[in-house]
């Protein structure tokens, strides 16, 4: 009954974020507005549930499983991939460790310069 | 069984969800099974193998991919409750986000802005076309979110959803790595770049190495997943004004 009602509670958050979305014609997706509204609610109940808890850490604990369909889709750009591939290897190397770096150095430069104010 | 009567079955089977979705999950169990055999090897990644293993299947049986996402479509349904549900480790953290949360936003704000214009120039330095090149852009944020900024964009959804997962495996392998490189071993820094760069699939592999750093970096991946939808579609304008592409 546990995993029923979670997974339940998190489609009812999914549905109106999807509608707030929709109505208010945001450039966000619905999922994410259901996300934030669920934090905002467990921030101002000041708990979580159990049934929350569990269906959260199933659905997350298998993450990775859930890519897999979307990824199997390289099959149906094979041909555009081998033609491109060199622009596509290089920006998705090249700027993945850009973005990597320039996020952990900026947190750390903040980090030690928030430190030193305190 | 005769040739005729198998043939009957196998249009049968292919015709219904439950081929692609039972051939998912065990593609996915093969690959977990394998990862572990292979003591974790990063290029043994589970996503990497059973996407393969899936491929080979579907091109043996002539199977389309539009029939194999007939079954595969319930599996990717399940991105939108993820989603969701990283509500409940962010709620977890929030004690650590909320007295770190000025490095964190700087942290985020950087990492988005330079992830969307490094990918745009590196593309268009190295000759790629306008619309891999717009595909390529949202390639760091969650699967469901990059292909709806790809579309408002004007790149291809589905080509985006290929390169965000390829992303995420990358910067899962690359991330591990580079950190140990620099020496970095704050596990808030290293879950905040990890969830910047691969989205779940650096979220799941962090999870692996601790739940702070697992944490940390759901919450990156979700706070980044906003604003990339918030500030994209204004940077591409914007660099197209600039005769960037």
């Amino acid at each position: 009954m546990n995993f029923l009602h979670g997974i339940t509670l998190l489609l009812i958050f999914q549905l109106i974020g999807e509608m707030t979305a929709i109505l208010f014609n945001l450039p966000i997706p619905g999922p994410v507005i259901g996300m934030i509204l669920l934090f905002a609610i467990l921030l101002w109940r000041g708990r979580s549930s159990e049934s929350l808890d569990d269906v959260s850490n199933g659905l997350l604990s298998h993450l990775s499983l859930l890519f897999v369909p979307a990824g199997v889709g390289i099959m149906v750009y094979f041909d555009r991939i081998v033609s491109e591939w060199i622009p596509i290897g290089l920006t998705l190397v090249f700027s993945t460790l850009a973005t990597m770096m320039a996020t952990a150095f900026v947190m750390l430069w903040a980090q030690k310069n928030s430190l030193k104010r305190r | 069984m005769t040739e005729n009567q198998l043939s009957h079955l196998w249009v049968y089977l292919s015709a219904s969800p439950l081929m692609g979705l039972t051939m998912t999950l065990v593609a996915y169990s093969l690959a977990i099974k394998l990862y572990e055999k292979g003591h974790k090897n990063a290029l043994l990644h589970p996503v990497v193998v059973a996407i393969a293993l899936l491929i080979l299947f579907l091109s043996l049986s002539d199977m389309s991919y539009e029939d194999y996402f007939e079954g595969g479509q319930f599996i990717h349904f399940l991105l939108g409750p993820a989603t969701v549900a990283l509500a409940i480790p962010l709620y977890r953290q929030f004690s650590k986000l909320k007295q770190n949360w000025l490095p964190i936003s700087l942290a985020l704000f950087s990492g988005v802005v330079i992830g969307a214009i490094s990918s745009i120039v590196i593309a268009r330095v190295s000759g790629a076309s306008l619309e891999t090149l717009l595909s390529l852009a949202p390639k760091s944020v969650t699967v469901p979110i990059a292909m709806g900024i790809s579309e408002k964009i004007g790149g291809l959804p589905s080509l985006t959803a290929v390169l965000v997962v390829v992303t995420g495996i990358l910067g899962a392998i690359m991330g591990i790595k580079l950190f140990q490189i620099l020496k970095i071993k704050d596990d808030s820094v290293k879950g905040i770049a990890m969830g910047v760069t691969a989205h779940g699939i650096g979220t799941a592999r962090s999870f692996q190495e601790s739940s702070e750093m697992g944490a940390f970096s759901g919450l990156a991946m979700a706070l980044s997943a906003v604003l990339t939808a918030l500030i994209l579609p204004y940077l591409v304008t914007f660099l197209h004004w600039l005769d960037v592409f």
